[in-house]
């Protein structure tokens, strides 16, 4: 029975990693994030209980640990954020990689919170009931933070953002 | 958003382009697009973004999963090394903003060792609550002095020491099961806290103490302490604080039930 569990535990681990690298951009950052993730989830797997999404449940661990990081080095977090991108100018490219590079610039300006929803919802095809479990917020912010994400992504995509947000930092 | 029929939102385009709506909104949603083909360009955009995402992250989860991610229960000693430096680093996290508590503490202290200062004052006490949350709750291994499973006795310890009959409150309905409990020294006098956690280990300290003076103002209030929120209020001859890293107002149902299982 546990063995069975478990077994659904490990098989989460590699949509972990993708909804991860997608949060953070970085795969290192992403691994540690996961590895503290599992951690965490196999110490409390005797809290789980057998209640509810198995799947919801090690996403808002995920949440948790993100968040914690988050908030011990805010500063250096939205530094990076919010000016290192700003550099790189987004214009059309040509060729699968440059196209590849522009979704990653495009989605690391997406503001945290509304990356996360966009990526539950797009990525990791989650209702939106399971999404407002996972982030533990009201499902009317989840449609919020879903419109604004979407809206950021096609900004940066469609060239609108880059010019203002550089003049914003200057 | 699901009733058929009724205008349609921004949220019921989402949902389409999501594919969340039943199948009889999705058909009313595809004919209102067709005539529009300004938002039905602006839908297909989002769809496409969808696909691109799953495409591009999708190589990540192909991924064979690398060796330091644990794939199984952790073998109980290697645990708790792993518990305690992550203690530590969770308590010198903290330590910025807990050093500006601290300093606030000394003026506290000044104040009460005079004599006409008999009762702490409700903003310390919710200090000292908040403190004691940044302190105790990150600690894995033993993050309480007496656990649950022995609640009746911990009740009847910390009923003891403060001198008046305190309550545990059950807040298992609200998603939070008791963890235990500790006796502190307060500021006149020991001090009582409770921990609860959710299922992903969120944690909730209830801080209890006596001769908390009212100082007149609305006695139920709300500080934020850097990452910690507290609610805090007087009641019979205890005040009461909660704190915990979530949002205010998940926090504040929390307190409400509190104060209402501590008035019963």
């Amino acid at each position: 029975m546990s063995a069975e569990i478990d077994r659904q535990i490990v098989a989460c681990i590699p949509s972990l990693r993708r909804y991860a690298v997608g949060l953070t951009g970085n795969r290192e950052a992403a691994d540690d994030l996961v590895q503290d993730t599992m951690e965490r989830a196999w110490s409390r797997i005797a809290l789980w209980q057998r209640r509810g999404d198995l799947r919801a449940w090690l996403f808002s661990i995920l949440h948790n640990v993100f968040v914690d990081r988050a908030r011990a080095n805010r500063r250096s977090l939205i530094d990076s954020l919010g000016e290192e991108e700003a550099d790189v100018p987004v214009r059309a490219t040509q060729g699968d990689m440059l196209e590849v590079q522009d979704l990653d610039r495009a989605l690391a300006r997406v503001p945290l919170e509304q990356r996360e929803v966009l990526l539950l919802v797009a990525v990791e095809q989650m209702s939106y009931e399971q999404v407002a479990k996972v982030l533990a917020i009201p499902i009317g912010t989840v449609m919020s933070r879903l419109s604004r994400g979407r809206a950021a992504l096609r900004a940066v995509l469609e060239g609108r953002a880059g010019a203002s947000k550089l003049k914003a930092v200057k | 958003m699901k009733e058929s029929g009724t205008p349609f939102t921004e949220a019921d385009l989402h949902a389409y382009a999501d594919g969340q709506l039943p199948d009889a909104r999705r058909l009313e949603v595809e004919a209102w697009l067709a005539l529009r083909p300004g938002e039905r360009e602006r839908v297909r955009a989002w769809m496409g973004d969808n696909e691109a995402l799953r495409e591009r992250l999708g190589v990540i989860a192909a991924e064979a999963i690398p060796v330091r991610i644990p794939t199984r229960r952790a073998p109980a000693p290697q645990w708790r090394q792993f518990a305690a430096a992550a203690s530590i680093a969770l308590v010198s996290a903290g330590l910025g903003w807990f050093s500006r508590g601290m300093a606030g503490i000394g003026q506290e202290a000044l104040v009460a060792s005079a004599p006409a200062a008999r009762n702490a004052s409700l903003a310390a006490f919710a200090d000292r609550a908040a403190i004691a949350h940044v302190v105790y709750s990150p600690e894995v291994r033993r993050p309480v002095e007496v656990a649950a499973d022995k609640e009746d006795q911990l009740v009847a310890w910390l009923s003891k020491r403060l001198e008046a009959p305190i309550k545990a409150p059950n807040l298992v309905a609200q998603g939070y099961e008791l963890i235990g409990g500790r006796l502190l020294p307060g500021e006149r006098g020991p001090a009582a806290q409770f921990m609860y956690h959710d299922g992903t280990g969120q944690r909730v300290t209830l801080y209890v103490a006596r001769d908390v003076q009212s100082d007149g103002l609305r006695d139920f209030r709300f500080e934020k302490s850097g990452p910690v929120n507290v609610f805090y209020w007087t009641q019979g001859p205890f005040g009461y604080a909660i704190s915990a890293g979530i949002e205010k107002i998940r926090l504040e149902a929390l307190a409400r039930e509190v104060q209402r299982q501590v008035s019963l």
